[in-house]
């Protein structure tokens, strides 16, 4: 979704604390499984960790944007001062012909009014570049993190999660950067400021200003408690609208075709209610300090302005001390509404923080090693490479057992094909010769090195997978089929497409293979993206090729194309498909059937056939199908 | 202090407002009543600098402690009342607001559900998602502050000025100088700021896509090594980013440097020239100070003004934004009468029918063209047709997903153009290529197909499908499923979408490949069982394989947008050259053979065939043919 328009650091000295909540946050379900709730385990204190670790790099700069703050608000705060000076200096002197007061107050407020200015200037510019590469810092680690993790995290943590980390929450917190962070340095200087100039002007009024300061803390401290409830009953409210609102808008066809369109009103209906009234919970929550904070303020500029005038009626004090000090407290209490925009800004960046120190928290179970070694040459003429599970075993970390100990090896240059039931572990099989997984126990080698001790380069030189998915990148098809392999020509594309029949798909459509495949006319069927794939794939030219469930969305010529190119192009590679197909299963040299993790059948296709497993049973029932 | 003119808000930028108002009507008492608060409170702090100076010019003056009691108690009661009046501004205002985003919100669900699929084709689903949050989260915020504060702000200047004009106007006259200068530096400054904010948003959106491919992607990403690629593409996109936020910090700065520092020169001259005054004896001490009180209470109306107009402006765009949507026609409702032959024959017929998608060029050769099928009833038919050659279009046609651009399809003899959409697709059942689940429990999704559906026709619909793995999931046909909930296996979301089709035993049934992700052993088993439900309804199947096609009495070749033949399994087996190849992957030579690739099909080999074009006009011809093949029916229609 696109985001909002920026136009932070310009003051709102009034505003209904709206937070931008983002998709992607599913409610949080009662369960023990922290995947199913949105925050992941971060260790305790990580959240702070992680912001100081973003901002102690930049102490040296923070420290000179907050020196120059200080600076413009002593600029900014010298007018009533210079006020003073002038009605009980300048006036007399004035008076007395002398001109030098008035020319100093001349001279004074018009420096203090320019370097105010050029502060300002200076402190967004510094300010800006230190909220920048913060976040530049911040999106670099998500997105690099979120890369190294292993498949299986991905495969828990969903993509919508992922992706409201890095942009969502990225965005709350350069919010509380951008906006937050200046009006709270802002905020605290002009309080400390005006507070310490009224204690010199007069102790008695100063005194007054710095104890109204405790009811207003007090204020603040009850107004943070009750709306960070209001705000979290907001965000998960506005949350469950977003996943109807996009479930709905996703699934258009069934929804029309089953007319489901007057119960999601309805359903809709429901939610956004129950928006509407957290959303008016937290505006009056803002109401309600806004209120408080603003009697409280009143009521101590009353009180200030008693004791003044009292006094300068009594003859102790100046007249134009009096003045300064009533135009100070004009100022002193201005940014109180401001504070309670920033605490807005803190609440939401502060959780969307925590989410994200639970995400990178998470450390990759799938590391890279840090001494690659490299595969040996291939021994003879065949690009293959042999692949041995030597006492593999794999359970997820909760506990259960997917394939209990096993060996098996396969030759260079071999086909395998992977039959069993849903569950029987033949993915499973797959992302571990992958390296998507690594096994719990026991090690996979190809040619002999074990996976775990392969760069990633060298390991994607090694094994290529083609999965049932085929995800299309935006960008041209061309661009899509380079994956493979990015430095590769236009011809080697153009073959690797012509050998799996894509060619002529790719060639109809409106700009060729220059088709940005999320454009117009860029319609490309389920079918189609898997040719793309198997092209990528084949033009990664690999030793060791997986091909999982890749052909399910490809009609029967599709299906021989690909086995085609799997004789021609992709000979004397070594191969391991997994399909629901058996037609797949006549071009393996070997069949193994898995059932409950285990491989209860190994053989070459026509053994296996002439024999009464099951293999020769499931076989049967295919031929029959097809007659 | 500078003036700054409201009505400098684009007119356009009005027009774009004003449609606001139907949805603002029902609240405008309350609206109305809010502003006029807020010109009273802040009118309010306006009048606390005169009793100053009273304070000062007389109590104090005067040496009168009695009088400055009396002052003070003003003051106090003055600022409880200001106090109180922000707070029922806010009050007044906080929940109808709240309410008319709701109802915005209700009204663009409501009206997205109906337009057609076309339209949801063109339109990503985060760019609607956007309109129904972000856009109207700032609607809502536009009517609660923006709006109101333009109103007020101007009118609390206007006072401001002349409160100043009254005590000096020498004084107001310096104070009002800096205002021209002002206004022209920040209309200079919005054009500029306003390009370089569109370029971040670009680059925000560009940013996130990278994100969600290489999240979306993350096996392919895997797979093939090119984590590292893809950061630098990140990287690289990142720092542009960073760069234009410079950009944009760059001028921001500016504009508040002149923002902060010209008013504050003002300031400075009136009190030189002030102090002359009391000095002259023209100008008491309290009126110096009440004037210089007032000019600082103007500070932030005026400053204001230049930020409440951006967010006017960036309103008006998502008002635009919203009606842009809005606006879209929903989708034509039932055409009484329509001209043509009343057609008498039952069952499910395709006259004529032709198709092109909406946003297709108009020069591009349409997806279907003569589609002339007639299926009778309790018949089914297969539809086959190699990859991309409008199978699934033709199965969206039927529930009018998509509207027929040409011919007409009847069921019954009834046209469904004339049908209300609701009684179709209560008629017509579909099962689609895509299994899509909703976040909501096993039963609901089933029931979907038929709203009164009982407990048992549920379970038998379930046992068609062969998902009676339902029954062992923790909380049974209570199991939450969807984005939200427990995520299940392609087949298992496959059989659930076909049992969601047969619930309600519906008349005519459109099944888009409906057994794909299913191994074999359950696909025997599904065939069976759907065998006996096919029985009983007109019924469409895509298939792809010849265990699918065994479910259907006839089959119909699709070919280049066009049937090409229709016919048993068997005749079409023998005599048609490309049903032969789609079904076997090979003529006679097997797989190694010189084999036909006809038109309308992915060849595997471009030296063989000719180009191959989804779309051709014109009815499939194989160019060439193995020895045993018997030219193909082309274009037959029965």
């Amino acid at each position: 979704m696109t985001t909002t328009t920026d136009d932070a650091s310009l003051p709102a000295a009034e505003d209904d604390g709206l937070r931008k909540e983002g998709p992607g946050a599913p409610e949080p379900r009662p369960s023990g499984d922290p995947f199913d709730q949105d925050d992941l385990p971060a260790p305790p204190g990580a959240t702070l960790a992680l912001l100081f670790s973003l901002l102690a790099p930049m102490r040296g700069r923070v420290a000179v944007a907050a020196l120059l703050l200080v600076v413009q608000q002593v600029a900014m705060q010298a007018g009533p001062l210079l006020v003073a000076y002038a009605i009980d200096s300048g006036v007399p002197a004035f008076r007395d012909h002398d001109y030098g007061p008035l020319v100093a107050v001349a001279v004074g407020y018009a420096l203090c009014s320019v370097g105010a200015g050029v502060l300002q200037y200076g402190f967004i510019r510094a300010t800006a570049r230190i909220n920048q590469d913060v976040l530049l810092e911040l999106r670099g680690r998500i997105f690099r993190h979120a890369q190294a993790l292993s498949i299986d995290f991905h495969e828990r943590y969903t993509s919508g999660r992922l992706i409201s980390r890095s942009t969502t929450d990225v965005e709350s917190l350069r919010e509380l950067l951008s906006e937050g962070l200046q009006e709270l340095i802002g905020v605290v200087l002009s309080f400390v400021s005006i507070a310490v100039v009224l204690l010199w002007l007069d102790l008695g009024i100063g005194a007054i200003a710095t104890l109204s300061f405790v009811p207003l803390y007090l204020m603040v401290r009850m107004y943070r408690r009750r709306a960070s409830v209001a705000f979290t009953a907001r965000s998960t409210a506005i949350a469950a609208v977003i996943v109807k609102f996009a479930e709905t808008m996703n699934g258009i066809r069934p929804v029309q075709a089953f007319r489901r369109e007057r119960s999601n009103d309805a359903a809709f209906t429901e939610l956004n209610t129950r928006h509407e009234r957290s959303n008016g919970d937290a505006i009056l929550e803002m109401a309600r300090y806004v209120v408080g904070s603003r009697l409280i303020a009143n009521t101590a500029v009353a009180g200030m302005v008693l004791w003044g005038a009292y006094r300068v009626a009594e003859g102790t004090l100046a007249l134009g001390v009096l003045a300064a000090a009533v135009l100070y407290l004009r100022r002193l209490y201005d940014p109180i509404d401001r504070l309670g925009m920033f605490l807005n800004s803190y609440e939401s960046a502060a959780a969307s923080l925590t989410k994200i120190a639970g995400l990178l928290a998470q450390t990759p179970n799938v590391p890279e090693t840090d001494h690659p070694t490299e595969l040996p040459p291939r021994s003879g003429d065949l690009p293959g490479r042999e692949v041995v599970f030597d006492g593999v075993r794999f359970a997820y970390r909760t506990g259960g057992e997917v394939l209990p100990a096993f060996d098996l090896r396969i030759p260079a240059g071999r086909t395998v094909a992977v039959v069993g039931s849903t569950g029987a572990g033949k993915s499973t099989l797959a992302k571990l010769l992958a390296r998507f997984y690594d096994p719990t126990e026991g090690r996979v080698l190809l040619d002999g090195t074990d996976l775990r001790d392969l760069s990633t380069a060298e390991l994607r030189r090694g094994v290529v997978m083609v999965t049932q998915e085929a995800f299309l990148f935006s960008g041209t098809v061309a661009e899509n089929i380079a994956i493979g392999r990015p430095d590769a020509t236009r011809e080697e594309i153009e073959h690797a497409a012509k050998a799996i029949g894509a060619h002529d798909f790719i060639a109809a459509l409106p700009d060729g293979y220059d088709t940005d495949v999320r454009k117009r006319g860029g319609r490309i069927s389920a079918g189609q993206r898997q040719l793309v794939a198997f092209a990528r794939a084949l033009l990664a030219n690999p030793s060791v090729l997986i091909l999982d469930e890749a052909t399910s969305s490809l009609d029967i010529p599709g299906e021989r194309a690909v086995q085609r190119a799997m004789d021609t192009v992709l000979h004397g590679r070594t191969a391991v498909v997994i399909a629901h197909r058996l037609s797949t299963v006549e071009i393996a040299d070997r069949v193994l059937v898995m059932e409950h993790g285990r491989i209860v059948e190994d053989g070459a296709p026509a053994e296996l056939i002439g024999g009464t497993g099951r293999f020769a049973g499931l076989h049967r029932t295919w031929r029959d199908s097809l007659s | 202090m500078p003036k700054m003119p409201a009505e400098r808000t684009d007119r356009s930028a009005v027009r774009s407002l004003l449609r606001l108002w139907p949805y603002v009507r029902p609240v405008r008492v309350r609206l109305f009543t809010a502003a006029f608060v807020a010109i009273l409170a802040s009118c309010l702090g306006l009048v606390i600098p005169l009793v100053l100076k009273w304070m000062v010019d007389g109590p104090v003056a005067d040496r009168d402690p009695g009088g400055v009691w009396l002052g003070a108690l003003y003051l106090l009661l003055l600022g409880i009342a200001e106090a109180l009046l922000f707070g029922f501004r806010r009050w007044l205002v906080a929940r109808p607001l709240a309410g008319v985003e709701a109802a915005m919100r209700a009204d663009l669900f409501r009206h997205l559900q109906r337009l057609p699929v076309a339209f949801h084709d063109r339109w990503a689903s985060g760019q609607l998602l956007s309109r129904g949050t972000t856009d109207l989260m700032l609607l809502r915020m536009f009517l609660a502050f923006p709006l109101t504060f333009l109103v007020v702000n101007t009118a609390t200047i206007l006072v401001g000025f002349v409160l100043l004009f009254a005590q000096d106007w020498t004084l107001g006259l310096v104070l009002l100088a800096p205002a021209v200068p002002l206004v022209i530096l920040c209309s200079l400054f919005e054009t500029k700021y306003s390009v370089v904010a569109r370029r971040a948003q670009d680059q925000v959106g560009d940013l996130t896509t990278v994100v969600e491919e290489s999240v979306l992607g993350i096996r392919i990403v895997k797979g093939f090594g090119r984590h590292r690629s893809q950061a630098r593409a990140f990287k690289a996109l990142a720092h542009r980013l960073r760069d234009t936020e410079l950009g944009k910090a760059r001028l921001l700065a500016g504009i508040w440097a002149l923002i902060t520092a010209i008013p504050e020169l003002a300031i400075g001259a009136a009190l030189v020239l002030g102090t002359i005054q009391v000095a002259d004896g023209t100008l008491s001490a309290g009126t110096l100070v009440a004037f210089l009180s007032t000019a600082l209470a103007l500070r932030w109306p005026v400053e204001s003004i230049g930020f409440l107009l951006a967010m006017s402006q960036e309103s008006a765009t998502a008002t635009d934004r919203y009606f842009e949507v809005m606006d879209v026609a929903e989708e034509r409702g039932a055409v009484a009468g329509r001209e043509g032959a009343p057609a008498t024959a039952s069952g499910m017929v395709f006259e004529g029918v032709a198709f092109r998608y909406p946003d297709a060029d108009p020069d591009s050769p349409p997806v279907l063209s003569g589609i002339d099928l007639h299926i009778r009833p309790g018949e089914t038919l297969a539809l086959v047709g190699g990859t991309g050659s409008g199978k699934t279009t033709l199965t969206a046609l039927v529930p009018r997903l998509h509207e027929v651009t040409g011919g007409r399809i009847t069921l019954d003899g009834e046209d469904i153009a004339t049908m209300e959409r609701s009684r179709l697709r209560e008629l017509v059942s579909v099962a689609f290529e895509e299994p899509t689940l909703f976040s909501a429990t096993v039963g609901e999704n089933v029931t979907m197909g038929a709203a009164d559906a009982d407990e048992e026709q549920v379970r038998r619909a379930l046992s068609v499908a062969q998902a009676d793995f339902v029954h062992e999931l923790p909380q049974g046909l209570d199991t939450e499923v969807g984005e939200q909930g427990l995520s299940l296996s392609g087949g298992q979301r496959q059989r659930l979408a076909l049992a969601r089709a047969v619930v309600g035993e519906p008349r005519f049934l459109v099944l888009d490949d409906p057994l794909s992700a299913l191994d074999v052993h359950t696909e025997t088993l599904v065939e069976a069982a759907l065998r006996k439900v096919l029985a009983r309804t007109t019924a469409v199947v895509v298939a792809h394989r010849p265990s699918t096609v065994m479910l259907a009495d006839r089959v119909a070749l699709l070919s280049g947008g066009r049937i090409a033949a229709v016919g048993t399994h068997q005749e079409l087996l023998r005599d048609n050259a490309e049903y032969a190849w789609l079904m076997s992957g090979a003529g006679s030579g097997g797989a190694d053979g010189p084999v036909a690739a006809p038109r309308s099909v992915g060849a595997f080999d471009a030296g063989h065939g000719p180009g191959h074009d989804d779309a051709a006009p014109h009815p499939a011809a194989p160019k060439s043919a193995p020895a045993q093949q018997v030219p193909a029916e082309e274009g037959s229609a029965r």
